[in-house]
């Protein structure tokens, strides 16, 4: 059996190697991208000058053809689901008995005047980076549009190269739809003592042309205009399926994907960001262009292609980013406007640049979610505490178990744990500090 | 960079010039009165002296060591022929033969001392002026450029490490050019070194060759082309000019010292301050050893302020340089004490059992005994047990001299070692070789030193302990060791070379409590931690599949959990589990029970 893989990002790259460790099928990952998977999450990395694209690829080049796994650079234009065969753009035809679609995203672009310019661009794309590093040379400043994850990066690579950044949030603060109120303060605070010029509460109003095709200003809903050489937009993501319009592919914003993720076409499967949930999970999204959804999509879709039924199940949710320096870990339901029953118990430390937040429930008294900003947690031992919905006074003595923060950096569990007297009026004591043996007793204890 | 950086650079560059320049400011004057300073066998004394008026050198200016070397070894040699036909003639009374004989291995020295007691002009004369305006302004430049580092805000500080011509490193072919050419330049001059004798340069190359065959075709090597060894663009030049000049340094340190004379007349002052004694090249080497790390040490400091492991990682390294590998040699030596740097184990110490230093141990009283005992117990009983409890890192990034160079002055090169897999089987064949060399040495030694008996296995024991000295305790270890850093990254000898990484690497990778562990399902595969991971180990292979790393090779630096932008890694010492330590079992797992983190 052969089966095709569109797209060679995490999703369709974990596919391929699941499909390997469990069968003997001929698997063909088809991109138009670039020769070999690499990560997209290090494209910064790139253009700061800390990697080299070399070092973005997770696998040495032999690794395909020793895994037998057949890597095809076509940029496939159209798919004949009848005929099961994919028709690349410079006439190349591949057939195949089964396929995943993991097509991934395209950055959101909202219909403002002048988007499509010279030195506009998102960056999602290995050609988004170079297109970037193209722009960048003698650059006198660049705005970015969008406050989200891809946007701050983006301010930090340019920042790197002491390229002056206008960003500009349209919320009044930054990433406030999914940060708490005092975390995303201190992403601002923190962007601005870089010396970016961030801009909250401030929309794209238009892109201006330079007279030959180019950005070289953009106005912003307060009429300002603000002179630059480049444009990031980085509003979101949306699943990059326009290919596939007109087809007799069921889609919606994405394409929609079965618990078994498969499309209302037989032997069609789809992965990643370009999926689409026909039935979430309750609390979670139908989309969600996550480096960490997309390898557990493409390891379940691996399942399902080699014919043994597994559902889809993101398990509970953990992301992770770092904003600049800070870095930024979620496990669980941490919300940004929480909900009547969720409590908090929120710890900042005094150089405003880490912070400890414990999300639990307000009657019951369970764990609902940690938010760490400039600390580390170990997952797996919060994943267990919101799993077992153990009570927060019962999580609170042990959270020494779950810092996971290098060997001689100070603890700050017991400062949590003071926080929690002090809103409570309760008496609790930290029992456990760091360390790996206190961590393991408890993931290898019973439940 | 601001203008203190630049200032700090400027005076940095003036100070290297100078430094590169006081080699050739002194002229070299042979007289009776420099002669009379350096020999101390009056028979030889006399000799030479002949020899030397005879050849019209006596009193003769030379402009450079290098017309003077050739003129005296003429004259050695001279001298050396007629106290062997003097000795045929009859030995004067109560004078045996081996004190009166000059005999070759005496060259060496010889030719040293004479070059530095006939060395006129400007270094020699103002000593102490030089120093500063050398060294002295070096540290006073590279302090400038770093410490506005200390300004800036905390967090990872590795832009543009890849577009910086003194660390971008090199492409394939250019690094396989540096390093086919060291390696056959260094065998060739090991005939010259082993005087002439080819079989142990020959035997080496052998080896090289037959690791090579065993990585290429026992391993199946030859199939994988390696990718992302090194630089895909235009070499780094920078690098490639340190390189040059860090190899020439050691050449001319460890084989040639008399052309380094200027140098070394400049550490007299604080050798005499020290020591009591004038300062030979090793002085003058653990000298700026010690300022190197001390320095760069600062650097660490700035670049590591939001990391407490790595500050106090950097201090252990500066405390132990700075105490155990250079004032406490230095002050036993005043003592009249053996001296010894405490934290050198055998076999990196390959000289610890060689028997001058039994010798001179065993006859120093209570405190030879002491250090003879605590050498031994170091290496049999401190590695294994300490190693158990915390990794090899307890040695190699907080204690050794090798990796205190390697985390300081190596560090802005550490993303040059190699990741690929060829390189790991390069490295297994290599390191362990050299440990069993090192072993097979000094067992040789000591058969030698109880029995008596020179040859062992028709191999002469001296023989082979020399030939370790020159291709394992210097070429390796100096020359490519620290040569390469530019080239090849800050860790190639501890990597490819060092016997005692070695055997600290066996007990870690089989007996330990110690590993990195991963951090649930967080890896985002970016490639961080391999870049900078200076043993080459490609540590994201291990986090994107949620397996904790167990590798012989890891030096515990923790950079790999310091540059990791999701709080992936993290090193840690447990009993629990040291039996499945390399097991993969935090890992996301999809199966037909559905997702689970924990196996």
């Amino acid at each position: 059996m052969h089966v095709a893989i569109l797209g060679n990002g995490i999703a369709g790259i974990t596919a391929a190697r699941f499909i390997r460790k469990l069968s003997d099928h001929d698997i063909t990952v088809i991109s138009a991208e670039t020769d070999h998977f690499f990560s997209r999450t290090a494209l910064m990395y790139i253009y700061m000058g800390h990697l080299r694209y070399e070092d973005t690829k997770p696998y040495e080049d032999w690794f395909w053809d020793k895994n037998r796994i057949r890597l095809l650079r076509v940029y496939v234009e159209r798919i004949d689901f009848d005929g099961k065969k994919l028709y690349g753009s410079k006439g190349e035809e591949v057939a195949y008995d089964k396929l995943l679609l993991a097509t991934g995203s395209s950055p959101n672009k909202f219909g403002w005047p002048g988007q499509d310019l010279g030195g506009v661009s998102g960056l999602y794309s290995y050609q988004d980076l170079q297109n970037m590093e193209q722009f960048s040379d003698g650059l006198q400043r660049a705005v970015i549009v969008g406050g989200g994850l891809i946007g701050i990066e983006m301010a930090e690579m340019f920042h790197s190269r002491h390229i002056p950044v206008t960003f500009l949030v349209r919320e009044e603060s930054y990433w406030n739809a999914i940060l708490p109120p005092e975390e995303s303060a201190m992403v601002n605070r923190h962007i601005l003592e870089n010396g970016i010029d961030l801009r909250l509460s401030t929309e794209l109003r238009e892109i201006v042309d330079d007279g030959r095709g180019r950005a070289c200003a953009v106005i912003t809903s307060t009429g300002e205009r603000i002179a630059c050489g480049y444009v990031g937009l980085t509003a979101g993501v949306h699943p990059n399926i326009s290919f596939l319009n007109g087809t007799a592919l069921e889609t919606e914003r994405g394409i929609l994907a079965n618990d078994f993720l498969e499309t209302n076409i037989p032997d069609v499967y789809t992965a990643g960001d370009c999926m689409q949930l026909r039935n979430p999970q309750p609390g979670r999204r139908a989309i969600e262009a996550v480096w960490y959804t997309g390898r557990m999509a493409g390891e379940t879709a691996a399942y399902n292609i080699c014919g043994q039924k597994v559902a889809y199940d993101p398990g509970i949710w953990f992301n992770s980013a770092k904003f600049i320096d800070i870095e930024y870990q979620v496990y669980g339901d941490v919300q940004a406007q929480p909900p009547a029953n969720h409590a908090s118990v929120y710890w900042e430390h005094p150089d405003g640049r880490k912070s400890i937040r414990l999300v639990y429930d307000r009657e019951q008294g369970h764990i609902l979610g940690f938010n760490l900003m400039g600390v580390r947690y170990r997952h797996e031992v919060c994943e267990k505490w919101i799993r077992e919905q153990t009570h927060i006074e019962e999580v609170l003595p042990n959270l020494g178990i779950a810092n996971f923060d290098p060997e001689f950096y100070d603890e700050y569990d017991e400062q949590l744990v003071r926080l929690y007297n002090r809103q409570s009026g309760r008496g609790l004591k930290l029992k456990k500090r760091r360390g790996l043996a206190g961590a393991l007793r408890f993931l290898k204890s019973g439940g | 960079m601001n203008t203190l950086q630049k200032t700090g650079l400027a005076l940095f560059i003036i100070a290297l010039l100078l430094f590169t320049a006081t080699l050739g400011l002194d002229n070299y004057r042979l007289t009776e009165e420099s002669l009379t300073e350096a020999i101390g066998n009056e028979y030889h004394l006399e000799a030479i002296t002949a020899a030397a008026r005879e050849k019209g050198i006596l009193g003769k200016e030379y402009g450079s060591s290098f017309q003077f070397a050739p003129a005296f070894k003429k004259v050695l040699e001279s001298a050396q022929k007629s106290l062997n036909q003097q000795a045929k003639e009859g030995l004067p009374e109560g004078t045996s033969q081996w004190e009166y004989k000059m005999g070759s291995w005496l060259f060496k020295d010889y030719a040293f001392i004479a070059t530095k007691k006939s060395s006129t002009g400007p270094v020699s004369g103002n000593p102490l002026l030089f120093l500063f305006l050398t060294i002295g302004l070096a540290i006073v430049g590279g302090l400038l450029y770093i410490l506005p580092k200390f300004r800036a805000l905390p967090g990872i500080k590795h832009n543009h490490i890849y577009h910086n011509p003194m660390t971008r490193g090199l492409t394939p072919g250019w690094r396989g050019s540096f390093l086919g050419a060291a390696i056959i330049g260094l065998l060739l001059y090991g005939v010259y070194y082993m005087n002439d004798k080819y079989f142990w340069p020959a035997a080496t190359a052998v080896v090289a060759l037959l690791i090579t065959a065993l990585v290429f075709f026992y391993q199946g090597e030859a199939k994988h082309t390696p990718a992302r060894s090194a630089s895909p663009q235009v070499a780094g030049w920078l690098g490639i000019l340190t390189g040059v000049y860090l190899i020439g340094f050691y050449i001319l340190l460890y084989w040639v010292p008399q052309h380094i004379i200027g140098w070394i007349l400049m550490a007299d002052p604080v050798s005499r301050a020290l020591n009591g004694g004038e300062a030979s090249q090793w002085f003058l080497y653990g000298l700026l050893y010690t300022l190197v790390i001390l320095v760069m040490g600062v650097r660490m400091f700035a670049k590591y302020r939001h990391n407490r492991y790595q500050q106090i990682r950097t201090y252990s390294v500066m405390f132990f340089q700075l105490a155990f590998a250079f004032l406490i040699p230095e002050i036993l030596v005043r003592l009249n004490l053996p001296s010894m740097d405490l934290k050198n184990i055998w076999p990196l110490n390959y000289t610890f059992f060689f028997d001058w230093n039994i010798n001179n141990l065993i006859s120093s009283g209570a405190i030879g005994i002491f250090m003879l005992v605590w050498g031994i117990v170091l290496a049999a009983v401190a590695v294994p047990a300490i190693t158990y409890f915390y990794g090899k890192r307890w040695y190699c990034s907080w204690v050794c001299g090798c990796g205190g160079l390697a985390e300081t002055l190596g560090d802005p090169y550490r993303q040059l070692s190699d990741k690929s897999l060829r390189a790991w089987q390069y490295e297994r064949w290599i390191v362990h070789g050299v440990l069993a060399f090192a072993v097979v040495m000094t067992a040789l030694t000591l058969y030698t030193y109880f029995s008596g008996e020179k040859t062992v296995l028709s191999f002469n024991s001296n023989t082979v302990r020399t030939w370790y000295g020159f291709i394992i305790g210097s070429a390796f270890a100096g020359v490519v060791g620290t040569g390469f850093y530019p080239l090849m990254g800050n860790r190639v000898w501890c990597r490819f070379g060092c016997p005692l990484a070695a055997y600290l690497g066996l007990v870690q990778r089989f007996k330990s409590r110690f590993r990195i562990t991963t951090n649930g399902g967080q890896c985002i595969s970016c490639g961080n931690c391999s870049a900078y991971c200076e043993m080459g180990i490609d540590v994201r292979w291990y986090a994107q599949r949620g397996q904790d790393v167990v590798r012989a090779s890891c030096v515990g630096c923790g950079v790999c959990a310091a540059v990791c932008p999701r709080g992936v890694l993290r090193l840690e010492n447990s009993s629990m589990d040291v039996q499945e330590r390399a097991k993969a079992v935090r890992v996301i797992q999809v199966s037909k029970e559905g997702v689970k983190l924990v196996d």
